[in-house]
């Protein structure tokens, strides 16, 4: 008979985790939340442009759920999973409601409704926002809802905690955590009868990208390390406009284009009417005339202009400055907003300040210079979930056929293949396929907490017993593993560099495994990472103390990050043709037949490698179609 | 050498350093390779990669706190060259053409945990104290929020761009490491959340705090708050709205009791 109360560990303070916790909380269980930050610094913060949803106003321009649904689709390259999707859409206007009622500061009309903008991917104004900092703004909410049950006694905060390993029973069910106070140093166990992950992605396995520092996959590793699948690891986000930097890329914002920014190159056009790079590409962009501008996107894509979806916007980039139009012969291309009346740039405030910040140029005045960054992991760990049939609703295009949904409350919601163990938001394999469109990641995230947070109540309210009142012994044996891995760590002597053997593996996944992954640099870039798991044995720590050693914890991370990357690098190689972000110039179109398939990858702990299956994808309801935005 | 020299291209980087939060500080410096537009976080992770003083000492890492570097997550607050700032967005060309010397210190109002990072748990725990949260009904749908004009959007979005760095405790003469003064950035949350119509419940609740004692009477309106503020916050609008509906609040609660 239980002789403790059951709990939840949530890891992660981001959106997905702040609103699981609170939702989990409201279902009445205690929840036991782990940050490597104080959550209100979680990455959250630096989305930007806004929040899809299908509102009243939206409906009435004609659109549709069905149509967020299958816009998600088809910017996904159909390698979403359709329930899952279908429930989001479907419940995005109560999101938006929601967040408002939380207090969110969401832009307004002259009535004092919400506000909307245009956004990626989409030829509606369905994207609701706050400035251009959306994603603080939402996070602020949840952080203040969380604040209000820490205060209650229902939620305990672990900030500056780090995850360090899944502990799972006899059975393979996960029944708690063991941790490391990044502080003190102090490891311990935490029992809890459900963990969420909601950690985000892994940029840092890239080097530079968009994300934070904190965004190095790590937790997600051990995850996978410890038995939990992978979901097409493969697939990266590359956003078409960052501003490349010294420590990181800094992400400008897609609503500068759906606030009617502009992308174009200096060139000009020879006698047979082709653009050919421009002589003089490196001079004042404020003296170059509107005929020696070439609008890329508005040209090819006359019907999406500048907002088609993410991938397709960074190769014509990239393209375009490979072949020779960058600005100034290198790789940049002009991201302009100078034309735009000044109300609208105050929309914009909180990017044109990065930008000018960092740049020293006024974005107001003088076009941005911008360049494709990786940006976000629509893989992640694999999750299933329990569908529902259904009749369709008003909207649904579905010809009568039934819809399948998502069914509430369903405990597998989200669950990965290890029992009892979550997986939520970024981190969470299941909706964006092989493109997430821009504005619909805070919605995922908000969605799979307050959704999918009562499943992870119902599942743990059917369980017999409490995570704490297993043997000791259980979680012991992780934090003595866990501990021996240290003690290796800090007494190591090999003389390998953590940050440079970082560096280097940023530099080689950015170069061969982002935008185009071409065999043979693909083959290559395998043999180096057989080469990193060598050198991380010789690994040696220039802070070997026991007070906030954040050398510890980087390299921990290190090892992690190269067994991911592993399992990247090992379904792009397999992967066989071009989806989405994945653009494979050996296999330049999309092969339904045999890759309309999630790459499920599995770790081998025996070999230390990765094992590579495919998976069907069900098309319960949209069956794929061409996927080309349109381009002349 | 100080000015990046043309030909090693390196400059001078005095960090503080402190292995406890209770040992004594001390400096070390570290010459470090110049590079176009590097901010003071790239010059910590280059000092990270080859941790090695000037006089040839091996020595740690420094400590610090980084996470979003676009200066929206307020994990970086320090202070560089005797000011308090987010060290992503303080960049190494301007700090040269200040001369001398880069140094980098912990804030000196909080405690520090080691090296730069210091405990900012007091500005967290004193937005619990105000209630800083919208009391909904819980999550079930209960239809959209109240309706707001734009005015009153664009002045809560600005408040609600405080990302907690701390910088303007930093400046404040009132607030100190061992006071209970509030500071500027609660008073401007208590505008914020009263500023909501369903926030605005527990309006009286925050004003009842802000008559406490470490409330905002001890502001002593020295206005380097907002000259400091990152996110160019309009702070001192905030302390004296806050201050004026304190104001009232309290001769009506004298007189009504409530």
């Amino acid at each position: 008979m239980a002789t403790n109360q059951k709990r939840v560990i949530v890891v992660g303070g981001g959106l997905a985790g702040l609103a699981a916790a609170v939702r989990v909380a409201e279902a009445g269980l205690d929840v036991d939340l782990f940050s490597l930050v104080p959550v209100k610094r979680s990455h959250s913060v630096c989305a930007q442009g806004g929040i899809n949803a299908c509102t009243e106003p939206v409906r009435q321009e004609g659109f549709s759920e069905w149509n967020h649904f299958d816009e998600t689709l088809y910017g996904g390259d159909f390698l979403n999973h359709q329930p899952p999707v279908y429930e989001m859409t479907h419940w995005a206007p109560k999101i938006i409601d929601l967040m408002d009622r939380m207090g969110v500061p969401f832009n307004r009309t002259a009535e004092g409704n919400l506000d909307r903008r245009y956004f990626g991917g989409s030829l509606f104004r369905r994207t609701h926002f706050s400035g251009a900092s959306t994603g603080q703004q939402l996070l602020y909410a949840l952080d203040e809802q969380t604040r209000k049950y820490e205060a209650a006694g229902k939620v305990k905060k672990y900030e500056f905690w780090e995850f360090l390993w899944p502990v799972l029973d006899s059975s393979g069910a996960c029944k708690g955590i063991v941790g490391q106070d990044i502080r003190t140093m102090e490891m311990r166990a935490f029992p809890a009868d459900a963990v969420v992950m909601a950690t985000g992605g892994c940029g840092l396995i890239f080097g530079k990208s968009t994300m934070s520092v904190i965004c190095n996959g790590g937790a997600a590793s051990r995850c996978y390390q410890a038995g939990a699948w992978l979901g097409n690891p493969e697939m990266i986000q590359v956003h078409p406009t960052a501003i490349p930097g010294e420590d990181k890329c800094r992400l400008m914002s897609e609503s500068a284009r759906g606030e009617g920014g502009r992308v174009w190159v200096p060139a000009v056009k020879d006698a047979s009417g082709n653009w050919t790079p421009h002589p003089d590409a490196g001079r004042d962009p404020r003296q170059i005339p509107e005929n020696e501008r070439w609008y890329i996107l508005e040209e090819k894509y006359p019907e999406y202009k500048n907002l088609v979806s993410r991938d397709v916007a960074t190769r014509e980039i990239f393209f375009t400055c490979r072949d020779g139009f960058g600005v100034g012969g290198g790789r940049m291309a002009y991201l302009d907003i100078t034309h735009l009346p000044d109300e609208t740039k105050n929309k914009l405030h909180a990017i044109l300040e990065i930008y000018e910040k960092f740049t020293g140029d006024d974005p107001r005045e003088v076009p941005m210079k911008i360049f494709p960054a990786v940006h976000y992991s629509m893989g992640g760990l694999y999750t299933v979930y329990t569908e529902e049939k259904r009749v369709p609703e008003a909207n649904d295009e579905s010809d009568g056929e039934p819809i399948f949904g998502m069914k509430h409350g369903a405990p597998n919601n989200m669950m990965t293949n290890v029992p009892g163990l979550y997986a939520f938001g970024e981190v969470n394999y299941a909706y964006h396929g092989a493109t997430r469109l821009g504005a619909n990641a805070l919605l995922n995230c908000i969605f799979d907490g307050i959704f999918n947070g009562p499943s992870v109540a119902n599942y743990v309210n059917g369980l017999d017993t409490a995570a704490a009142d297993l043997d000791a012994s259980v979680f012991d044996a992780v934090v003595e593993r866990e501990k021996a891995k240290e003690k290796k760590l800090l007494g190591a002597t090999g003389g390998e560099n953590p940050y440079k053997l970082h560096e280097e593996m940023g530099n080689w996944m950015n170069d061969y495994c982002t935008v185009i992954r071409d065999a043979e640099n693909l083959d290559k870039l395998m043999a180096k990472v057989q080469e990193w798991k060598r050198r991380y044995e010789n690994v040696s720590l220039a802070d070997t103390g026991m007070w906030t050693n954040q050398n510890l914890s980087f390299t921990r991370a290190l090892g992690d990050m190269i067994i991911y990357a592993e399992a990247i690098v090992l379904a792009s190689i397999d992967r066989k043709e071009s989806r989405g972000c994945h653009y494979r110039p050996d296999y330049p179109e999309r092969i339904d037949d045999p890759f309309l398939k999630t790459s499920l990858v599995k770790y081998d702990a025996a070999k230390n490698a990765p094992v590579l299956e495919f998976e069907d994808v069900p098309l319960p309801m949209v069956q794929p179609r061409e996927r080309s935005y349109g381009k002349k | 050498m100080i000015a990046p020299n043309e030909s090693t291209k390196t400059f001078r980087v005095k960090v503080k350093r402190q292995d406890t939060a209770d040992s004594a500080p001390y400096w070390e410096r570290f010459d470090v390779a110049y590079k176009p537009s590097m901010n003071v976080i790239s010059v910590l992770q280059a000092i990270a990669m080859n941790p090695t003083t000037v006089d040839g000492k091996e020595t740690t890492p420094p400590v610090f706190l980084s996470a979003c570097l676009e200066e929206v997550c307020g994990s970086c607050t320090a202070v560089v060259n005797g000011q308090v700032c987010q060290m992503c967005s303080r960049l190494v060309d301007d700090l040269l053409k200040e001369g001398g010397e880069i140094t980098i210190e912990p804030m000196t109002k909080f405690p520090v945990v080691r090296d730069l990072m210091v405990d900012r748990q007091r500005m967290f725990d004193n937005l619990e104290k105000i209630q800083g949260w919208v009391p909904i009904d819980g999550t079930t749908s209960l239809g959209p929020g109240p309706k707001e004009t734009q005015d009153n959007q664009d002045i809560r979005y600005a408040l609600s761009r405080c990302m907690t760095c701390g910088c303007c405790l930093e400046v404040c003469p009132q607030f100190t490491a061992d006071n209970g003064f509030v500071g500027a950035q609660v008073i401007s949350q208590v505008r914020y959340f009263n500023r909501h119509d369903t926030g605005a419940q527990l309006a009286g609740d925050r004003l009842d705090q802000m008559m406490e004692p470490g409330g905002i009477a001890d502001c002593g309106n020295a206005q380097n708050c907002v000259k400091i503020c990152p996110k160019e916050i309009p702070l001192t609008e905030s302390i004296a709205e806050v201050g004026r509906t304190t104001t009232v609040h309290s001769i009506k609660k004298f007189f009504t009791g409530k």
